[in-house]
This record gives structure tokens, sequence and C-alpha cells, in this order.
């Protein structure tokens, strides 16, 4: 009978913690479950403010030569893209960035992976309305092959958060660093909804 | 100490890790082939390679090339004889010289990764190469003269 009852404890107990989300794959499951449109929109927004920003369109400009400045304007020397976003032949983006920034006002930022997007999918911010963006970085054919676990880890990546680190004589994004994580999660985890214009 | 490997020479340096590698090739090392431009990335003139690519030494750390290649101009060919220093002496490239050691250095990474280079890939592979003569249309027909010595099989 004590035994009996142990097996129909362990049984109660499994199912409440799969129920309540425990794995990892029922995390994406369970946020699939929870949209909430005007707040994901509205986490949008914020996230779409930064995404526009100089910090962040400057790297995923429309054409192939990146922008520079808080003006974004287009840099200067003409780098191109490339077909791995990292340049070509004796313009490689490495050649002047370098892994830190180098010092000075107005000197090149540096980050390791400094790069655009390839050429194959160019994941361009520049010009984009807010539903334009939304739908394309929730795509994952265009967003860089991302699925929502890898998007909400994305934010985190060293080269995005160097956006907030660019060195002297750049203005940062126009949020703090961990408003936009929490902006983007939101956005993402209330069902990474696109705004209608 | 900084262990670095210059033109095919290791070099053991009492030096901060910090110091522009710019620096350490022209004041310690003795180089003075590299030239300093502009300081920040912007014109060209301190182009050398590391590992094969083509940095501006004006900016990068000595830090980076612990351990790596670096190559200068003075260690680009044994006898002063790569196809572009031929070609740059043929067509008599040079006014005031001043940039030309980073337009050799540029160019020598565009032929060794395209034997057979457009205009436009010239172009592509030079804007970061600033030359105040504007010798720009004879660097550009000594790229392309060299070239065709390279496919020749001119060293």
């Amino acid at each position: 009978m004590g035994k009996f009852i142990i097996v129909i404890m362990v049984i109660i107990i499994t199912v409440g913690l799969l129920a309540s989300g425990f794995s990892i794959n029922n995390d994406l499951r369970t946020t699939r479950n929870k949209i909430d449109s005007a707040a994901s929109i509205a986490a949008f927004m914020k996230v779409y403010d930064v995404l526009m920003s100089p910090r962040c369109i400057n790297c995923h400009p429309a054409g192939d030569i990146p922008l520079q400045g808080d003006d974004s304007h287009l840099h200067t020397m003409s780098p191109i893209r490339g077909k791995d976003g990292k340049g070509v032949y004796a313009m490689k983006c490495s050649n002047c960035h370098q892994p830190t920034n180098s010092p000075g006002l107005n000197t090149p930022p540096g980050n390791p992976k400094w790069a655009l997007p390839p050429a194959d999918m160019k994941m361009v911010f520049e010009g984009k309305s807010p539903r334009d963006l939304a739908l394309q970085i929730m795509d994952y054919k265009r967003n860089g092959h991302k699925n929502k676990a890898q998007l909400i880890e994305h934010a985190r990546d060293t080269l995005v958060k160097a956006g907030w680190n660019m060195g002297e004589g750049r203005k940062p994004p126009p949020l703090p660093y961990e408003e936009f994580v929490a902006a983007w999660d939101e956005w993402i985890s209330k069902g990474g909804v696109a705004p209608n214009n | 100490m900084i262990k670095v490997n210059i033109n095919k020479k290791d070099y053991e340096l009492d030096i901060d890790p910090e110091t522009p590698l710019l620096w350490v090739l022209r004041d310690t090392i003795g180089l003075v082939g590299t030239k300093y431009g502009c300081g920040v990335a912007q014109c060209g003139a301190c182009v050398v390679h590391l590992n094969g690519q083509a940095v501006r030494s004006c900016v990068t750390k000595v830090s980076r090339a612990v351990g790596q290649k670096v190559v200068t101009i003075e260690g680009l060919s044994e006898n002063n004889d790569h196809p572009l220093q031929k070609a740059w002496v043929d067509l008599d490239v040079v006014q005031c010289g001043y940039c030309q050691a980073g337009q050799i250095m540029s160019a020598a990474v565009l032929l060794r990764e395209n034997k057979n280079p457009t205009e436009k890939d010239i172009e592509n592979a030079m804007e970061g190469n600033i030359c105040r003569c504007g010798t720009y249309l004879r660097i550009k027909k000594a790229i392309h003269l060299a070239a065709e010595m390279q496919r020749k099989g001119s060293k």
C-alpha cells in the first residue's frame, strides 16, 4: 500500500512539473499560448527606436556600404560588404576595427565580431517601417535563421551589446541596454507581434 | 616580454602591449618604411600585413600581433622584386612617395586574393589608401601591370 502511494505521488509531481512549464521546449509553447498583442507591440516600439538608432542601422544599411556617425552618412572610404559581410581585399572591417575600441574621439570602434550581415542575408534595418522590421526579425528565413530562443539570446550578443559602448563621440541608442533587453524579451515572449504600420 | 615575428624574424620586446604596432616597427625595430599618416586608420599610409591581412598599424596594438606574423614593406619581397614593386618602378608611380608603402601593401593583398582584378576590384581594394599627390591613375595602372606580371610568372 505504501509503495502504491509513493508511485501515485511521483506521478502527480511529474505531471505537475511538466504542466508548470518545467522543460525548455515547453517554455516556447507557453510563450505562444500567452500572446498579448498590445503589450507585445508596445514593447516592440521601444525596440524599434533602438534598432533605428545610428548604433544599429549603421551596420544594417540598405546598400552594401556601411553607414557612419550619428548622422548615418556613408562610411568614408566606401568599404563594401563582401560575401561574408566582413569586407574585401585590403578593405576588411578588422583591418581598422580592432577587437576593442581605439582611444580618441571618433576613432574606429572595435569588437572581435565587427561585420555587416552577409550578402546572402542582408537583414536591412535602414528605411524599414516598424511593421516591416518586426516581420523581418520574426521571419526565420530573413533573420539569420534564428528561432525565438535564439532571438532572445541575440540581444545578449557581445556585438549587439557593443552598441552601448561605441567609443568617444558617438551617442548611445535611446534606451539603456537593460531596458532594451527587457523590451526585446517582452516583445518576443508576448508573441513577437508586428504593428499595423 | 612581447614576442612578435616581423619579416620572418623573431623579436622579444620589452614594451607596453598597448603600444601601436606602427611605433614598435618604426621606433623600436627601426623599420621606417611604414609611414605615420593620420593615426586614426583613415589614410592607409601605415598598412602592414598581419597574417596576410592589410591592417592599419597605427590603430593595431602590438598585443594583437603577439605570436602572429607581421610583414612590412621591407619584407614584402627578398630583393624588392615583388611584381607590384617592379610595376611601380616601371611606371614611375611615385610623386612624393609618402603613401606608397601603404598603397603597395594594400595592393599586395588584392593581388594575392584576385589574380586578375577589374577596375572596380582595384577601387574596392584601394579606397582606403589616400594619396595627396593624386597618383591614383598611375597606381591603378601599376596594379594592372603587376597582375599581368604575376600571371605571366614574374616573381
